[in-house]
């Protein structure tokens, strides 16, 4: 694919512009995409590399050069062999497991398009018989604070017995989870 | 109800049929992006891999049947014809995405069309249902359902900090995507579009034009979705776009009503000149009619036409879509001027329909 902007180099990079008019998608090349810098929160750096573009785009904090090297190239997902280049350049994950294995550097990335990085909604039951538990318990963990805010002893030890009740059938589960729960 | 009625159909019971607040809310859809665990997304998956998930989601098709209490059809995009397929695009009961390779790729259709599961899409599966006018409690509730008959029987690719994963990190954690299809002409004509779009966004609300495909907003037709997926209950997100949602109505209406007080004369002249244009003209463009549309339904939102019934608005908008009239005539090569001659006899064809329904 060509350049959207120059129509002669190969487009290696794919911007997305969101404003209130709309959003516009672009793919460019590395020198086209350069022009684009102004909006990607790194004044000051002029000559901007693909790699160094993409970390602003995709919302990386700047890191040490060196551990940035030995962290990021080599790295590859060992379930459907995707590397952190791979995601770069197509902005797409590869697979769950990918997930797990860029978790640090998507981290900021999340942040960035999410203003978040935990999840806070549906948990499958299936896959998360233990974490079910633990959302319950954070769930009434918020209730019995709210209630204790609103002076409604009586329910607030209702919730504390709940929440005990949960966190012995944890602790009885997993001993290590329990440490979790308890934070 | 037959599948041929898919692609020959020109009305859905989801869009612009009477619901809450479809005065100014034409539609809610409620999508729900999931994957199955271990399994490569399917932009990277081969054709085994496809063929796995295909073969995992048919094996919960009869669950997915009991939990919406409803027979779907399970049309694989593989055996249909380029223009049935495009049909279904327009209709947003599959996506462009899996038009460009359609091995593998399959839409399971609820026989009352409001649910449409999408197999090996961007996502192994998207579930997305859809309700008129503003509700996305109902949707909610249905793609919910569908998600527990799933997860019951197979693992879904989920973590516990991030959610479940998806294969674009715009859709991680709930993979909730909520979007209601706004008719804003009052706002649009007191020139306050601008300020209601900026305004969402704050609240992590995108607010963009929804007409035809062309992503314009020709007949003033908008999209508002969520933004952010990570981080909010499904419950707060649907929450927060239904308020957002519901204030925009109202700056809508309101608009409305001053329009009425100040221009009425020259506002019913524009409405009945519309009217009178998709009655008798013999050749139509696509946008053309959105507008006509636009302004035919404003009328009789408010009370200044009343030949045809405001949900009719929805099927001249459905009929004049150019792989529907190409499907219907057969002819996949028709050209442009051909598509709108036959796009006048459409709506003049659907208008006779609806004032039919309306004696009758």
């Amino acid at each position: 694919m060509l350049c959207d902007d120059c129509h002669k180099n190969e487009a290696h990079i794919h911007i997305r512009q969101v404003s209130p008019e709309g959003s516009f998608d672009k793919n460019l090349c590395e020198q086209c995409a350069a022009k684009y810098g102004g909006f990607l929160g790194q004044p000051g750096t002029e000559n901007l590399t693909v790699h160094d573009l993409l970390k602003g785009i995709f919302g990386s904090l700047p890191r040490p050069k060196a551990e940035e090297e030995t962290a990021v190239p080599g790295l590859a997902c060992p379930n459907c062999g995707m590397t952190y280049q791979d995601f770069v350049r197509s902005g797409r994950i590869g697979c769950g497991v990918c997930y797990d294995t860029f978790r640090e550097q998507m981290a900021p990335l999340l942040t960035r398009i999410h203003g978040s990085r935990t999840h806070s909604g549906k948990i499958p039951r299936r896959s998360g018989g233990v974490l079910v538990t633990r959302h319950e318990i954070a769930v009434l963990k918020e209730k019995l604070e709210a209630a204790v805010k609103r002076e409604e002893y009586e329910k607030a030890a209702r919730y504390r017995d709940e929440i005990r009740a949960l966190e012995q059938q944890l602790a009885a589960e997993k001993k290590e989870a329990a440490d979790h729960a308890g934070q | 109800m037959p599948v041929n009625d898919l692609y020959r159909s020109y009305r859905l019971s989801w869009f612009g049929q009477p619901g809450e607040s479809s005065d100014v809310a034409l539609m809610s859809r409620v999508s729900l992006s999931r994957n199955f665990a271990r399994l490569p997304f399917p932009n990277r998956a081969d054709m085994k891999q496809l063929a796995t998930v295909q073969n995992m989601a048919n094996s919960v098709f009869a669950d997915i049947e009991a939990a919406v209490g409803q027979e779907f059809d399970a049309i694989g995009l593989d055996g249909l014809t380029e223009m049935e397929r495009r049909v279904l695009e327009e209709k947003e009961l599959v996506s462009r995405e899996m038009l460009d390779s359609t091995q593998y790729r399959s839409a399971y259709i609820s026989a009352d069309r409001r649910v449409s599961i999408l197999v090996n899409e961007e996502d192994h599966l998207r579930i997305q249902c859809m309700a008129p006018g503003l509700d996305l409690t109902a949707p909610f509730a249905a793609a919910s359902r569908i998600d527990d008959a799933i997860e019951a029987k197979l693992d879904m690719a989920f973590d516990e900090k991030m959610g479940y994963l998806t294969s674009s990190p715009t859709n991680l954690g709930t993979g909730l995507r909520a979007e209601v299809m706004l008719h804003l002409p009052g706002l649009a004509y007191t020139r306050n579009i601008n300020s209601v779009a900026s305004t969402a966004q704050q609240l992590g609300i995108l607010v963009q034009g929804g007409g035809s495909k062309d992503n314009e907003a020709a007949g003033h037709f908008f999209e508002a979705t969520n933004q952010m997926t990570l981080g909010c209950t499904e419950a707060g997100l649907l929450e927060t776009l239904t308020g957002a949602v519901k204030e925009i109505i109202a700056h809508e209406r309101r608009a409305r009503k001053a329009l009425l007080l100040y221009s009425k004369e020259r506002l019913e002249d524009a409405v009945w000149r519309a009217y009178g244009i998709l009655c008798y003209a013999r050749s139509l463009g696509e946008k053309e009619v959105e507008e006509l549309v636009s302004k035919v339904r404003l009328g009789i939102d408010l009370g200044l036409l009343d030949a045809i019934p405001s949900a009719g608005c929805a099927d001249l908008l459905l009929a004049s879509r150019p792989e529907y009239i190409k499907n219907l005539s057969g002819n996949e090569n028709l050209s442009p001027p051909e598509i709108d001659r036959q796009r006048a006899v459409m709506v003049r064809r659907v208008l006779a329909d609806l004032r039919q329904e309306g004696t009758a």
